[in-house]
């Protein structure tokens, strides 16, 4: 992708608003994976030569911070809860039940692009346990393959 | 205050950590992240300890001792807390130490021999080796590192070349080079700090693998032989093959803290090179070298030099001395020359670097040196750096300022027509046509004078001539807009510079070569003079006027009067009194008449005013502008002794060539550019037959009927101690494990780490009205760009010893740069060979086409044989310190058909 492309103008745009905070990098790499989808060596090398800063510095961050990925996602990410009351309430099997739908494994995405499989810690809504969440939406007390199934078929057609 | 340790009183000074009270008293804790340059960092949890009142156990490393502190480290349970913190170190990595470099010096596998840690407990090892070896110096293993991240607090904090970072985390944390390259792929230049600073074998050097370990070593503390930084070396010998296995920096040392640069650290190849000089030879009638005897070799010298100086007079022999060799070569040397021969006609290659400094600064302010030290630099507030690449002339230096700006200590001010690796760290960066220097100066001047920034109170009791400098600087000539239109600056950049560097409480002023080798070379050091004279930033700790000097002795071979006009310690050969101390001092009348400069040396072998040329350990083929005009005249002179350590490309010419020790043979000592004279231990046995300079001269001069006797290098020292007023206090005796820092005039003296407190050594500071002149040639229809020239990191002038070393070579191979558009407008690709051409020849080497440099200006590295620099750089000399204009001749560029 060129430098002067629209993404990277939208991104240099976003850079200039935020530089002058203290500690710019991370809420500018959101931004940036928002643009981008991911946050690939070019997009890194861009963000680091608009701050000045040093690339390993953003490597480093982008590399620690789950949130981050290097790889392209697909259109929906599906963020399934491992937390301690999601785990127990049957996270491995929504996990299970998951990869054998879409046909790939925690951390990869599909190949249609559509949906990138992954797991967080806690999101906060135990009391819906197991929970996922998809984009903003969350998915609670899910129980079926049928269920899951329905939910997915939404995000195929994008009816959402 | 007193803690005890073990049941043991011990003294701890305020500040220090228990750590540092165990390590001072010889108590081992063992510990692994920590190292004492970069501070505590409290990570890797070895060095845990335990301490009466307080909970659990405490690390060492980052717990500050306090008054009656009861400190345990060798209980079982603290041992046990340390073994499990080793032993799990050890079993997450492949640890094998049978063919590990480090062994030996591996601070892991200590503290596995200090806990009895026999083999690991655990099983966790990745199951396969990981190793980097993509770079030429570098070497990396990282399943043996142990994530202390030394390397990185090295990296980031110390040389702040910024390349090395942690990335991923938990169990799958490693170290990356920038955004996960390799590390030859990388921005990593190859300063070697990671490797100095890993505790374990994890980043090595890669050619010292199986060449031996610590215990097969001898260390030998010495000086590097090759920019003006004065960097401490701690070579690694192996006795049996008589050769350097590895360098690492001394951390104590001041002028460069442990640093290096890849040439210090790797560049020593040369040392014991095959093609090193073993024997004296002489030239026979069919024009090729046969060996020779001491005697015959000496015996020729001698006769020659004294039937020349019998039929053409004393001034028709010249000698050019050395900034690579020691002070006490160079003593020997200009004793030779002024009492054997009787002529004045000695100079080095300082004539090519800083006699412009040498002359403009000792009429401004009385001493021609660098006024202030390298430790001081973080204590300016802003930092102009104008006409120097620091990064890759002076590399360690450029560590301190970068150091500075990261910290916060200080802003930093680049300007330079190439876009160096240093303008990345500066608030501001403008880039000047070559050779506009003095209109930039006097711009900024007076911008500060009409905002009334300047030090008032600084100009009334210090300095002299103000008013006619101002008068010069407010001429309209001067105003921003119209130096915009000189050098290319917008005005605001100027009006930003101007106000940015007035209003620091501290200024520091840093050039080199871009400053001193022009025309105007003179004028404009004066101009420096005068900016931080205005600003009353002289004589005050982390100010000052800072040339860096460009070799790793080209301040002690002026100190010791490697200069047509001056004996040791500056006194002016035309002094009267001065003439008579020398006089009564060697016994033998004086000239009064000033020397022949090396520039000037050339025109005066081809018309015959100088018959014989005695060269030490320089290469002018290579290093003195316009080739062909030096070729001639080397061509031209009747009789020419070479004295080296190879071969060189002058060597070539020679009548007679005389083999020399390297640095790492000899004794004697180095003066780096902020004046501080470090002594050199021989380390190694010289190749062959070759011997010390000062032996060398010593031999010719007791070959020509005199009175010689030198037994030692230190001989030597005792006398030039004498002589040398600034030197009379730095003796053989006293030099000590950091050096002195001249002036020292008194055994009691503690040396001068920065000139011109409270009064300048002419008295009051001069003012010089300077007017700017454009370089003599400039482009025009047929030469339509401006060369200017210069080093590369990884290089080293004529090459003679970095070139030695192949992977140095294959770093940094002969590349012009050139600007993106001109680029364009000729169409040259990346890498392509072109033809670069002057008025006085043509070279043919790769392009390196880059944004780093404004259209309209080139730029060539003059290390290279292949493509030599100097058969393009135009012989056109500053009128007074007769410095070439290395940095400005006009040139094209054309695509080969």
């Amino acid at each position: 992708m060129q430098k002067d492309s629209v993404l990277y103008q939208e991104l240099r745009e976003v850079i200039n608003e935020k530089k002058s905070l203290r500690n710019p990098l991370i809420e500018i790499l959101h931004k940036a994976q928002d643009i981008f989808g991911y946050l690939p060596p070019e997009v890194q090398e861009f963000v680091a030569e608009e701050l000045n800063m040093p690339v390993n510095k953003v490597y480093g961050v982008v590399t620690f911070y789950n949130a981050f990925t290097m790889k392209p996602r697909g259109k929906y990410v599906i963020n399934v809860c491992t937390g301690t009351a999601c785990y127990v309430k049957g996270a491995p099997r929504i996990i299970q039940m998951l990869t054998e739908i879409l046909g790939v494994e925690l951390g990869e995405t599909t190949e249609d692009k559509k949906f990138t499989l992954t797991a967080v810690r806690c999101v906060g809504a135990c009391s819906l346990a197991p929970v996922f969440v998809i984009g903003d939406d969350t998915y609670g007390r899910i129980e079926t393959r049928a269920q899951l199934q329905g939910i997915l078929d939404k995000y195929l057609k994008d009816e959402v | 205050m007193k803690i005890f340790i073990n049941g043991k009183a011990y003294e701890a000074l305020p500040g220090q950590t228990v750590l540092q009270v165990a390590r001072d008293n010889g108590i081992y804790i063992p510990s692994l992240c920590y190292h004492e340059k970069i501070g505590p960092a409290g990570k890797c949890r070895v060095c845990v300890v335990s301490v009466e009142g307080m909970n659990g156990y405490v690390t060492a490393c980052n717990l500050p001792a306090r008054e009656g502190m009861v400190v345990r480290t060798d209980t079982e349970e603290v041992k046990a807390h340390q073994s499990l913190i080793v032993d799990l170190l050890l079993s997450s990595g492949i640890h094998d130490c049978l063919a590990c470099e480090q062994s030996g010096s591996c601070e892991l596998q200590d503290a596995a021999y200090y806990l009895g840690i026999e083999r690991p407990s655990f099983d966790l090892a990745p199951k396969t080796i990981d190793i980097d070896d993509s770079s030429e110096m570098l070497y990396i293993d990282r399943s043996k590192c142990i994530q202390c991240g030394r390397c990185i607090e090295g990296c980031n904090r110390m040389v702040v070349n910024e390349v090395l970072s942690f990335s991923e985390r938990g169990f799958e944390t490693k170290i990356s080079f920038d955004d996960n390259q390799l590390v030859g792929e990388s921005t990593c230049v190859q300063c070697g700090e990671c490797v100095q600073l890993c505790p374990v074998g994890a980043i090595i050097d890669k050619n010292a693998i199986g060449k031996g370990r610590a215990w097969n070593l001898d260390k030998v503390v010495t000086v590097c032989p090759y920019c003006g930084v004065g960097c401490q070396l701690e070579l690694h010998i192996d006795r049996k093959t008589n050769k350097i296995v590895r360098v690492r920096g001394v951390e104590s040392a001041k002028a460069n803290r442990g640093m290096l640069c890849v040439k210090g650290r790797y560049g020593f190849d040369f040392v014991s090179d095959p093609g090193r000089l073993t024997t004296p030879l002489i030239k026979n009638k069919d024009g090729e070298f046969e060996e020779a005897t001491w005697e015959e070799a000496i015996g020729l010298v001698a006769k020659r030099f004294t039937e020349i100086k019998a039929k053409h007079g004393a001034d028709s022999i010249a000698g050019f001395c050395s900034a690579k060799t020691t002070n006490e070569d160079n003593y020997a040397f200009q004793k030779f020359m002024r009492r054997e021969i009787g002529t004045n006609n000695v100079d080095h290659c300082a004539r090519l670097c800083h006699s412009s400094t040498v002359a403009g600064l000792a009429a401004s302010f009385g001493s021609g040196a660098m006024t202030n030290d390298i430790n001081d630099i973080k204590k300016a507030d802003v930092i102009l750096v104008i006409g120097s690449d620091t990064t890759a002339a002076h590399p360690v230096i450029s560590a301190r300022i970068k150091q500075a700006v990261r910290e916060g200590l200080s802003k930093l001010i680049v300007i330079d027509p190439k876009k160096i690796r240093l303008a990345d760290y500066a608030d501001i960066y403008v880039a000047q046509r070559p050779g506009t220097d003095i209109a930039i100066l006097n711009s900024i001047m007076q911008v500060i004078i009409e905002n009334g920034w300047e030090d008032k109170e600084y100009i009334a009791n210090r300095t002299e001539g103000f008013e006619e400098m101002k008068a010069e600087v407010m001429k309209e000539r001067y105003s921003p807009e119209n130096v915009e239109k000189i050098s290319n600056i917008p005005a605001d950049k100027i009006r930003e510079i101007a106000e940015m560097f007035a209003k620091a409480k501290v200024g520091s002023l840093f050039y080199a070569m871009g400053i001193t080798q022009h025309t105007t070379g003179t004028d404009n050091v004066k101009s420096t003079a005068n900016i931080q004279m205005l600003c009353g930033n002289l004589g005050i700790p982390g100010g000052g006027v800072n040339p860096l000097r460009g070799q790793c002795n080209v301040q002690g071979a002026c100190d010791m009067g490697g200069l047509p006009n001056v004996y040791p310690a500056y006194q002016s050969v035309t002094n009267p009194a001065a003439k008579e101390k020398f006089e009564k001092f060697w016994g033998r009348p004086m000239s009064d008449k000033v020397g022949v400069t090396v520039t000037e040396s050339m025109d005066y072998m081809i018309d015959g005013r100088l018959r014989a040329l005695y060269v030490m350990g320089e290469n002018p083929y290579l290093s003195d502008p316009d080739q062909h005009h030096v070729e001639e005249a080397l061509k031209a002179v009747e009789f020419l002794v070479v004295q080296d350590i190879f071969m060189t490309e002058t060597a070539e010419f020679a009548d007679v060539v005389l083999p020399a020790k390297s640095y790492a043979e000899k004794d004697g000592h180095f003066t780096n550019t902020e004046r501080r004279v470090q002594r050199l231990n021989a380390a190694l046995r010289a190749p062959g037959d070759a011997r010390d300079d000062w032996e060398i001269v010593q031999m010719i001069a007791n070959a020509m009927g005199s009175d010689w006797d030198y037994k030692t290098t230190k001989d030597i020292s005792d006398e030039m101690n004498k002589v040398t007023p600034s030197y009379a206090g730095i003796t053989w005796e006293r030099v000590g494990d950091n050096g002195l820092q001249w002036p020292c005039p008194t055994v009691e003296h503690p040396g001068t780490p920065y000139l011109h407190k409270d009064r300048f050594a002419r008295g009051l500071g001069l003012f010089t009205p300077i007017e700017f002149k454009e370089p003599v040639e400039l482009p025009d229809e047929d030469y339509p760009l401006v060369l200017t020239t210069g080093r590369v990191l990884a290089q080293y002038h004529t090459g003679t010893m970095s070139r030695k070393t192949p992977g140095l070579d294959r770093i940094a191979g002969p590349t012009v740069m050139v600007s993106v558009e001109d680029a364009e407008k000729h169409g040259i690709k990346n890498s392509e060979m072109i033809k670069v051409s002057t008025r006085r020849g043509e070279i043919e080497i790769a392009a390196f086409v880059t944004k780093k440099i404004p259209a309209g200006v080139i730029y060539v590295p003059f290390h290279y044989h292949e493509a030599p620099a100097n058969r393009l750089t135009i012989n056109a000399l500053d009128p007074v310190a007769k410095i070439p204009e290395f940095k400005a001749c006009a040139a094209k560029i054309e695509k080969i058909v």
